[in-house]
């Protein structure tokens, strides 16, 4: 399976009479966007506000972020089992808008939901500070249960997205890179030599809107399964997840899953990529067992000889990562886990928990529990209050003069488990 | 650049005082450099002087540890200084363990940033290295000529406030405390590359190692109940009534022996419980039902045991440190093998 | 503790609530216990089935004290 990416760099957004790619700037039609979320009946109002890098911005509380694209050729459309129907994506060329995000916020659905700082200290944390984003402020209408308020909200950032996306098709890209996946057979003949590597990828599926979709089913029936890392980068995977800001993988993140991309970069250079195996995280010990079992005989089926494993959340998904380490060493096959940790606000606590001695090759993505002030910005998109009761804030978080005292856990993609960003945890 | 100020703890040994005779030499100070101090002055050159040096004999401090340190640092609360130094002490378990706790004592109470210096298997480093500096030396005196230069650098460092950096760097025991960095490569390029590198064989060093738990090979079976001598060992922190030895409610640093000669039954209010991590309600009404003496005195009685032994062996197990388990296991277990304890029940909370 | 007793020839049963964690840690000898603030006793039974039941434990930690064993058993 083969794509091409090309990307459309974006380097400002404006509102304009009509949604436009023209110079590098993101022209954005804010009626006809705003009329065509409302679609949805469940959405009593939307208002799209825009932040910049560097601006002095707080964007609070955030639930997902999704990066605009399109499929220009190909099987499918991006978003598939949401925005478009089944067929299996992966295939073709797909645009993307560089350099630009749809964030959701507004009415908070759930507490698990965090915060973007465009300037100061809490910048640094996550890339998203990097970008220009749309952000959608939806209010549901009253008396909508959670369930539906999410869904609604993940919807809406689905539809931005696509409908964004589409102000790249006809645009020439100013990057493009294609990637390309072997068939199993085709890779054992083309590298025999390298070493092959397979990535899995384990996905919350907790329920309490601890959730994700594969082409639009949920995953907590899921028994683990093959996916290409293709049909990742056009949507296949999209965020339903309602779990730490700091850990939770976004849309976004699922997107441009940097474990993908390297494996991709590498693929026929130093390793042969022989594959993604998906997997969930049940809340029931004995589904976790049959899901560790069941990745450890795929990955033996297609000879993985090396294999990467990425968390999603923390507590109780560490055992079932610790079962997957366990089962793939017993096979001989070699692991390397990416994780987090939350070892306490002095660093001195056990930072998961659960552990095996099998997992001795492991990364980890920064200690959740670090206390940290960000100051006061300048505008706040959203609602700032919403701090004291997400994740990582506390009674006592927001302080008078606007600046806010959180732990990291707070803030989006922070510690993303996935390895997107740079932070990690040194022994003192 | 004004000339930092140091003080300095050294032993009764290091002091010129004396050997083991000595040991029993209450602390003294000089205001100067004494011994290994005049080697640090050295040193420092123009950049710092020893202006107090306190000598006290291991002995001394040993047998009273909490008043040797409150003396100590009540002598050094009258001179300003910008960092304490104690030792090096290399593996010389007294002087270490007086090291580290006189160090702990300055940055507490005197709010002075402190550095000890021993070898890493010295007690007084694993106790410790949590709470203060603990640089790493050589095992003996021979190492005194590489452990000075380093002791002076990083004591340097201290005084000026510079931020200490990774234990790999700077020399000091970890404390144990994980601390957010940002690396040069995002989490995902650095977990292909460790995968890389173990698939190779290749040398790598895990992010986040795991605790480690040995395994030990299982003991011979009693083979004669009725003529054994069995000993019951709790983790419960049931004490007699007053807790005679002072045991911590949590993060223990010593177990007690007590003895149960004659006695049938732990009855309310002559035993107690100083553990702090659980419900005493019950443990209180009836000790047994965390040491159940009551049950093996009849087991002895009716012959199924031939002894039980005479004493009982008790900690606090609330968050105290695998090492010290550790150590109060190997302790316990060297006094029942030599009362000629055949086996051993040992009741957790 | 256990295990370092254990180390020197003695077998030691480390009577605990939290099995899994004495697993572990490593003791070879485990028995189950009633439960965290009171391992040998229960305090919502009668005096007397308590103390039988304390019994009855207590015949089952010396059982594993002779039993035979090669790994890490759960009595």
């Amino acid at each position: 399976m083969q794509l091409e990416v090309g990307k459309v760099m974006v380097r400002d957004i404006r509102f304009a009479d009509r949604t436009r790619m023209e110079s590098g700037v993101l022209h954005i039609d804010k009626n006809e966007l705003v009329k065509y979320l409302k679609e949805d009946a469940s959405i009593k109002d939307v208002d799209i506000d825009i932040a910049r890098p560097g601006e002095s911005v707080r964007i609070i509380p955030v639930k997902d972020i999704i990066q605009p694209r399109i499929k220009v050729k190909g099987c499918g459309q991006v978003f598939p089992g949401f925005i478009s129907d089944v067929d299996t994506v992966g295939e073709g060329v797909t645009h993307v808008l560089e350099g630009c995000a749809v964030v959701t916020c507004g009415k908070i659905v759930n507490f698990q939901e965090g915060i973007i700082d465009m300037s100061g200290p809490g910048a640094k944390y996550n890339s998203f500070s990097a970008l220009n984003n749309v952000v959608l402020l939806i209010e549901p209408v009253s008396g909508l249960t959670k369930h539906a308020h999410e869904a609604a909200v993940r919807l809406a950032g689905l539809k931005a997205s696509y409908y964004l996306g589409k102000a790249a098709q006809n645009v020439q890209p100013d990057e493009k890179e294609t990637f390309t996946y072997n068939t199993l057979t085709e890779a054992a003949r083309l590298y025999p030599d390298l070493p092959r590597v397979v990535y899995v990828y384990m996905i919350q599926s907790q329920g309490l809107m601890h959730d994700n979709y594969i082409y639009g089913l949920d995953a907590k029936g899921i028994l683990p399964t093959l996916i290409s890392p293709t049909e990742v980068i056009d949507g296949a995977i999209v965020s339903g997840n309602c779990a730490a800001p700091c850990h939770k993988n976004t849309t976004f993140h699922h997107l441009n899953n940097p474990v993908i991309m390297d494996l991709l970069r590498r693929h026929g250079r130093e390793l042969c990529f022989a594959g993604v195996i998906i997997t969930n995280e049940s809340t029931m010990l004995s589904y976790k067992k049959r899901a560790a079992h069941f990745t450890q005989k795929l990955a033996r089926l297609i000879e993985a000889e090396g294999v990467i494993v990425t968390e999603e959340g923390g507590g109780n998904p560490e055992t079932d990562l610790m079962l997957n380490c366990k089962l793939l060493e017993k096979s001989d096959i070699k692991t390397v886990l990416i994780t987090d940790e939350y070892a306490g606000r002095d660093g001195r606590s056990q930072g998961l928990a659960d552990v095996t001695a099998e997992a001795d090759a492991v990364i980890t993505n920064g200690n959740g529990n670090e206390l940290i002030t960000l100051p006061p910005m300048e505008r706040t998109i959203g609602v700032l209050e919403s701090v004291e009761i997400i994740t990582g804030g506390f009674s006592g978080s927001l302080h008078p003069d606007g600046s806010i005292t959180v732990e990291l856990a707070s803030i989006m993609g922070s510690l993303c488990e996935l390895g997107y960003e740079r932070l990690t945890t040194r022994l003192k | 650049m004004k000339k930092l100020k140091f003080a300095h703890y050294i032993n009764q040994f290091y002091g010129q005082i004396g050997g083991e005779d000595k040991g029993d030499q209450p602390p003294v100070v000089h205001e100067k450099a004494v011994g290994p101090g005049s080697g640090l002055e050295k040193l420092f050159g123009e950049e710092g002087e020893i202006i107090a040096t306190v000598i006290c004999g291991d002995t001394y401090f040993a047998e009273n540890p909490e008043k040797a340190a409150e003396e100590i640092t009540d002598i050094l609360k009258k001179y300003d200084f910008d960092c304490f130094i104690a030792g090096p002490a290399f593996n010389a378990g007294r002087y270490g363990m007086a090291c580290g706790a006189i160090c702990r004592a300055v940055q507490e109470r005197l709010g002075a940033p402190a550095v000890a210096s021993m070898y890493t298997e010295n007690p007084g480093a694993e106790i410790y290295a949590k709470d203060i500096y603990v640089l790493e030396t050589g095992k003996s005196a021979a190492a005194m000529k590489d452990a000075l230069p380093a002791i002076a650098e990083f004591a340097l460092k201290l005084a000026r406030g510079v931020e200490i950096g990774f234990p790999e760097d700077e020399g000091y025991i970890p404390q144990g405390r994980r601390v957010n960095v940002f690396a040069d490569k995002t989490g995902a390029v650095r977990g292909v590359d460790m995968l890389l590198s173990k698939l190779k064989g290749e040398s790598f060093t895990t992010e986040l190692p795991m605790p480690v738990f040995d395994r030990v090979t299982p003991a011979p079976a009693v083979k004669n109940l009725a003529r054994a001598k069995i000993a019951l060992v709790t983790s419960g922190g049931v004490v007699p009534r007053g807790n005679p030895d002072r045991i911590e409610a949590a993060n223990a640093t010593k177990y007690g022996k007590y003895s149960i000669e004659g006695i049938d039954d732990l009855v309310t209010d002559e035993y107690i419980t100083v553990h702090g991590g659980y419900d005493p309600v019950y443990v209180l009404e009836d000790p047994d039902r965390v040491l159940p003496v009551d049950v093996m005195r009849l087991l002895e009685k009716e012959g199924v045991i031939g002894k039980l032994f005479e004493y009982f062996y008790s900690t606090v197990g609330n968050t105290t440190a695998v090492s010290s388990a550790k150590r109060f296991g190997e302790e316990i277990g060297r006094d029942l093998l030599a009362n000629g304890v055949d086996g051993a029940i040992l009741t957790s909370t | 503790m256990v295990k370092a007793i254990e180390e020197l020839g003695i077998p030691a049963v480390h009577v605990c609530t939290i099995v899994p964690i004495s697993e572990t840690v490593g003791a070879n000898r485990i028995l189950p216990a009633v439960a965290i603030p009171n391992p040998t006793g229960n305090p919502n039974l009668s005096q007397h089935d308590e103390f039988m039941l304390r019994k009855n434990l207590m015949i089952k930690a010396l059982d594993s004290l002779k039993s035979i064993i090669e790994e890490q058993t759960v009595f």
